[in-house]
Formats: C-alpha cells, structure tokens, sequence
C-alpha cells in the first residue's frame, strides 16, 4: 500500500528505549501516513504504550529519530521536543489506556481546555480577557460551536453540560478521543480506545474512526486488542514482539504471516502452526 | 413485619458479648487512666509530693462504662437493615449551605458595605470585621493555589510578609529617601501595587524550585519557605531592623492624614475629629481589596488560565497531552495567589502600624489554609463563612468569661482556641469532608449551569 512516492506524516526510525537494563523498544522503524489509520498490535508487555509514550514525549527515547511532517512540509522532530510543545505544535494528541479526563469538570469544559493555547493566545495571555476584549469573546464562541460539533460527532451533545466522572465508560472513551480532536491534531495517537467496549460500542468506534480519517487531515496511530477493531479498520499494522517489530503490511498479510502466530500462540511445531494459523484467520478473520 | 422484625432484633440482647466488650473497655480505660489521672504531682513548701486521686479515676470509669452501656443498649443493637436505605445513589442532593451558595453573595456584600452604619461606629465591631475580611482576602488569595490549581502550599504567610514588610520598608525608609517627605501621604497608594507585585516575583521564586514535587514533598519545602522568609527578617538586622520590627506609618484619606489638627480629614471635611474614622476608611480599604480579589479570581476561572488551572488539579499528564505548558501554569497560580497576599501583607503593615516577624508564624499558615479547607475547595462562598466561623470563634473565646469560674485557677478560655478549632476541624473532615461549600460551578456551559458534585471534582496532588 505505502508507496515511495507519498511522504509519510510520522517516521519512526531506529526507536530503541531501555529502563536500565530492559531493552522495553528496540530497533523499530516504521512510518504512518496521511489520512490512514496505522494499528501497533502485540501480545501484552511487547512495548506498544511505550512507543507511544516516546511518540507524545513522555519518555525521551534512548537512540532513534521520530519526526513528524506537517502538509506545509514543515519538520519536527520529536524525541528532542517536550510533552506538551509536542501537543502544542507539532500536533500530536493522545488518548491513554486508561481514561484520563477532568473528572470533576463538565464535558463542555474538557473540550475546551482541550482548546486552550488557542484561547490563551486570544485572551492575550489572561490581560485582555480579564477585561473582557470583543477578539476574546468570539474565539471562545468559536471554541464552544467546535466543541458542540465534536459532541454531535460523538453523540455526547445532551450529557454537555454534566460532569465527565458521571459518564459511563464507553461514553468516557468516546470524549476522550472527541477532547483530542478539539486539539486539531495531525496525529491522533488511540491507546487501547476499544478496552472495555462491548461489541455493540466497538462497532460504533469503528464508525467514529473511519468519519475522523475521512473528514479530517489527521493520521491515526492505534493501539489495540479488539481484533474486530483493528481488522475492521486499520490501513497498516505493525506487529510488536518483546520490543522488535515482528511483521508489517495490510491486515490480511499479518493475519497469515507465521512471526505473527508464532508470538501469539507460541507454536513451534510444523503441523500445530499450520493449525494455529487456521484458528486465528477464522478468529480474527470472521468479523472483519 | 420489617417492625416486629426490629423490635424483636432491639430486645435480643447478646449480653455476654456486652459484658465481655464492657471488660475490654475498663482494661483500656484503666491503662489511659492510671498515668494520667490517678495521682497529681502537687507541689509542697519543701517538696514534690503526688496526691492520689482514685475517687476521680472511678467516676470517670464509670461515666464512660455507663455510656458504653447505653449505647450498646439503645444505639449499636438497631438492625442493620434500617441503617444504610437513607443513601441512595442519585444526583447528589445540594446541602443547604449549596443551594443559598450563589444567591447569597450580594446580600453578603450589601451588609459588609452597611456595617459600619449598622454597628453605629463600635469600634471593636470594625476592628473585628477588618480583622476576619483579611482573612477572608487571604483565603481567596490561597485558594487560587490550593483550591483551583491543587497545589498545596504550607508557606502562604511567606507572602503576607512580603507584602507587609515591601510597605514597612519602601514607606520608612527608601521613599523618604528617593522623594524625601512630600510623598508619605501617599505612600500606602503607591506601595499597595509595588507591595503585590514584589509578592508575585516571590511567588515565582517559589514556585521554580517545588515545580516538580508532588504531594507532602511539595507540603514541606513550601513550609519550609515560609520559615525561610520568617528567619531572614529575624535575623538580617541591618535590613528589616529584625525582631523589633518595624513602626510604619498610617494611611492616609487619599493625602488627608486622620489627624486632629488642621488639614486633616476632619479639618478638611467641616467634620468633628474623631478616630473612628480611620478605622471606618480602614474597613473599606479591606472591604475594596477583597472584593477586587473575589471578582479577579471569579473571571480568572472563566478565562483558559483559570480552566487549566483546575485542569492540572484534575490532572496534570492529561493537561501535558493537550498542549497545556503546566510549568507556566503552576508558576502564574502561585504568583497569583501570592499577590493578593502581598496586598493583604500591604494593608496588614498599615492597620497595624507596626510589623514584626512574630505576625507571620507558621500557625497563620495553617489557619489560612483550615478556612480554605473549612470553606470547601475552591469554593469561593464557602471561604467567607469558613472565615467568619473560625476568626469569630477565636474573638468569642476572648469573651468566654463566664466558663472561668469553672476552670482551674490560671487557665483562659483564650488557651482552649486551637483545642476547639482542632475538634471542630476533626468533626467537620468525619461529617462533611469537603467543607461547607462542595458543588463545583462549571465555567461554561451549552444549555444549563449544572453543578458538579464534590464527589467527582479532585483535590489535586498537593
């Protein structure tokens, strides 16, 4: 699918993080392109939230080059950049495995904080808002009418005015990815956005994904479990293993590709992969 | 049925477990007692002697057994069915003091512009009305910090001194100096801003170092700054004239010394000279500086500073997600705070015509820090009851004159203070543990303003 003559929006190359003495990355490359929905799949502890994590700048990675390209072909590169300068202008937004809202502040107002360097920046740092500048007040008129958008979008729009912690779950994850949004990213990092979701809501996360990569200049970097999920709608997927990548391509590839089964199954034996391989393009393959 | 069921679970009386629980209770009160009660070192002509006092040990013995008694026969025997239907898991009912929150304000505000007319001029009413609305001013202040932005901060006098001391000294020394003597009158109304402007820059100074702590780390280097700022004006002699303190001078009807003589506000105004009006001019001076205080901080939580401050209470690595530079953040919460400090530290110098390290000890801290507790975090109403309820109880201890004939001789109600504000802050974390005020106003809102319940809204991670 990736051809060389389309640039990638993320290139991951040569990423490697150790905690002391465990290797948590190693050696991994990879590029996300535009308006495509890449997954980062693997058994648990193969170093997928850490990928992430060096992504967002949580950590700083030990070697390796992250760079990002805007559509203006400007450059950044992340592994030097702080957490929040990478949110604020290299556009990268996240969501965490488990949900980090502002509980005690109402849906509407976690959109708008997910809205705030455009604000700040329109209330002249505070000194103008303080005295209530026109410029001010209709930025925040049009942070308001993105949030309602994005709460359409995600069919929160009647629960806007209640606290976030009084949402149930699934609800929660969906503001989650809607608070990301708010920030116009270029990449939208989803850590496990399908956990906990029964099938019916999963389905309904497919959906919102596939509308986000359609209507909007963003590329998504997905972490996941739900197979259904991530067959369902990822373009490429990286398959991680104990830090390295094991296998990459489009979704019936790594279904078949035996590194995969392997790492999944721990099979060894001929006759058992071969097996194996069946039992999981039935699994994984069924819903998809 | 569910009423025979109970009545006859009331008469079931387990009396070897009471008689087992009364015996655990006697051993234990007995093992509390015997050091403390029992003698009394008394002190003769010629020599320490005790002096057994066993009678008290066994009334006391028997008080609490007989309690014990009771409450195992009428209160803990009540089936346990009865107990826990009262809690249901609805919206959060608005206690009282919730539902009068917002509209009580202007009622609040009218009666503090009316006071000196209501109390006809009593002097000890105004002094104590100044006395608590600094601290309602100080608690706004602090609130900033710990009830919006959920850092905690041990240190906040640190500030007040600041502020105190930029007057003390600008007025007494350097503007005499710089301008010689024609600028004394107005030597209040220039500090005022310079004295919270100097608390800013210390409230950043603050800020950087305890930037990365979290939690009781951040508790004790803020305590321990507060301390910091308290020894160096003890002990840098030549600069803050060190614990004799300092006489500052008083502030002025803008230019109008309240003097008797001629040329003064009396003089001036055709009016009989009388010193109440100094402390009246006083009071409004307060009263202007705390509702500025109250309004500023009210539209700072509109404005997307205010709303990344209770962002980064809620939580921190979220706000990092979302673009939101939390080390500014922090920063302009504690250099905010600070500088209403340093205006209350302003006016503190003036009312009190003298400053000494001795008023910013670290209890004034702690107390500033009980009435943002007391009031509800980040409550802004909830602050000025808090206010009212803790400086106005520490005034009445002062009048509890009819307890001391039953007190031992050398006692004063005025001791038992902090001993009563101690239990009343313990019943009030046991029975409402977010103070009086605990709904959340949201900052914005689509289709209705809906309170957030205090369950849901964080305490932050200071």
């Amino acid at each position: 699918m990736a051809t060389a003559s389309r640039t990638p929006v993320l290139s991951v190359e040569h990423l490697t993080m150790r905690f002391g003495g465990l290797t948590a990355v190693s050696d991994l490359s990879f590029d996300a392109f535009p308006r495509e929905i890449t997954a980062i799949i693997g058994p648990n502890g193969a170093g997928k939230t850490t990928v992430f994590n060096c992504i967002t700048g949580f950590y700083k990675p030990t070697e390796g080059r992250i760079c990002l390209r805007h559509s203006d072909a400007k450059e950044y590169l992340l592994e030097r950049m702080d957490d929040f300068r990478i949110a604020q202008n290299a556009r990268v937004a996240r969501t965490f495995q488990n949900i980090r809202l502002f509980s005690g502040m109402t849906v509407l107002e976690n959109l708008m904080v997910a809205q705030h360097n455009k604000l700040m920046a329109a209330s002249g740092y505070t000194i103008a808002g303080i005295f209530g500048s026109g410029h001010f007040r209709r930025t925040e008129k049009e942070a308001i009418a993105l949030a309602t958008a994005w709460l359409e979008k995600v069919k929160l729009i009647d629960r806007a005015d209640d606290p976030a912690g009084d949402l149930p779950y699934g609800d929660q994850r969906r503001l989650e990815i809607a608070r990301a949004m708010c920030t116009d990213p270029r990449l939208l990092c989803l850590d496990e956005p399908a956990a906990g979701l029964n099938p019916r809501e999963s389905e309904e996360l497919n959906r919102l994904l596939k509308s986000i990569r359609a209507e909007n200049d963003v590329s998504i970097l997905l972490i996941e479990h739900d197979m259904s999920v991530v067959m369902g709608i990822s373009d490429p997927i990286v398959v991680l293993d104990y830090g390295q990548k094991i296998s990459d391509g489009d979704p019936t590839h790594v279904k078949t590709d035996p590194a995969v089964i392997r790492a999944y199954l721990g099979v060894e034996d001929e006759d058992e992969d071969a097996l194996a391989a069946k039992a999981v393009s039935e699994a994984v393959g069924g819903k998809s | 049925m569910a009423a025979q069921d109970a009545a006859s679970a009331r008469t079931a009386y387990d009396w070897p477990a009471i008689l087992k629980d009364l015996a655990g209770t006697a051993i234990v009160s007995m093992l509390l007692m015997v050091p403390i009660v029992s003698y009394k070192s008394v002190i003769t002509q010629y020599s320490l002697v005790l002096e057994a006092r066993w009678g008290t040990v066994f009334i006391i013995l028997g008080i609490i057994l007989a309690a014990r008694l009771l409450m195992h026969l009428f209160v803990w025997n009540r089936p346990p069915a009865a107990l826990p239907a009262a809690k249901s898991s609805g919206p959060a009912k608005a206690s009282l003091t919730d539902r009068i929150g917002p509209s009580v304000f202007p009622v609040l505000v009218a009666f503090a512009i009316l006071l000196p007319i209501i109390s006809g001029g009593d002097r000890r009413t105004i002094d104590l009305s100044i006395y608590i609305l600094t601290y309602i001013m100080l608690a706004w202040g602090l609130n900033i910090v710990v009830g919006l932005a959920g850092l905690l901060d041990l240190g906040y006098v640190a500030f007040y001194a600041v502020g105190a001391y930029a007057y003390a000294l600008l007025s007494t020394i350097y503007f005499p100096y710089w301008f010689g003597d024609g600028m004394l009158p107005w030597a209040f109304y220039i500090t005022l801003p310079l004295a919270g402007l100097l608390a800013a820059l210390w409230g950043v100074i603050l800020g950087f170092p305890v930037l990365r702590l979290r939690g009781d780390y951040l508790a004790i280097v803020t305590l321990a700054f507060g301390e910091i700022i308290r020894l160096v004006l003890i002990n840098w002699f030549s600069f803050t004239n060190g614990p004799q303190g300092i006489t500052v001078p008083k502030a002025t009807f803008f230019g109008l010394p309240f003097s008797a003589g001629p040329g003064g506000f009396a003089d001036f105004f055709g009016i009989e000279h009388n010193r109440i009006y100094y402390y009246i001019f006083l009071y409004y001076v307060i009263l202007i500086l705390a509702l500025v205080t109250y309004f500023v901080t009210n539209r700072l939580r509109r404005l997307p500073i205010g709303r990344a401050w209770e962002a980064l209470r809620e939580d921190e690595i979220a706000c990092r997600s979302l673009g939101i530079n939390t080390t500014n953040t922090k920063l302009t919460a504690f250099a905010i705070g600070a500088m209403f400090g340093g205006f209350a530290g302003c006016f503190f110098a003036t009312r009190q015509g003298f400053v000494s390290p001795e008023s910013f000890v670290f209890i004034e801290s702690a107390i500033i820090l009980a009435i943002v507790v007391l009031g509800g975090l980040g409550s802004q109403i909830g602050i000025v009851f808090a206010a009212i309820a803790i400086m106005g109880s520490f005034e009445l201890f002062r009048e509890l004159t009819i307890f001391q004939d039953y007190l031992p001789e050398g006692t004063d109600p005025v001791h038992f203070r902090m001993l009563a504000v101690g239990l009343a802050m313990v019943l009030m974390m046991r029975f409402r543990p977010r103070g009086f005020v605990t709904r959340r106003q949201p900052t914005v809102f689509l289709k209705e303003r809906k309170a957030v319940s205090g369950d849901l809204v964080k305490e932050g991670h200071g």
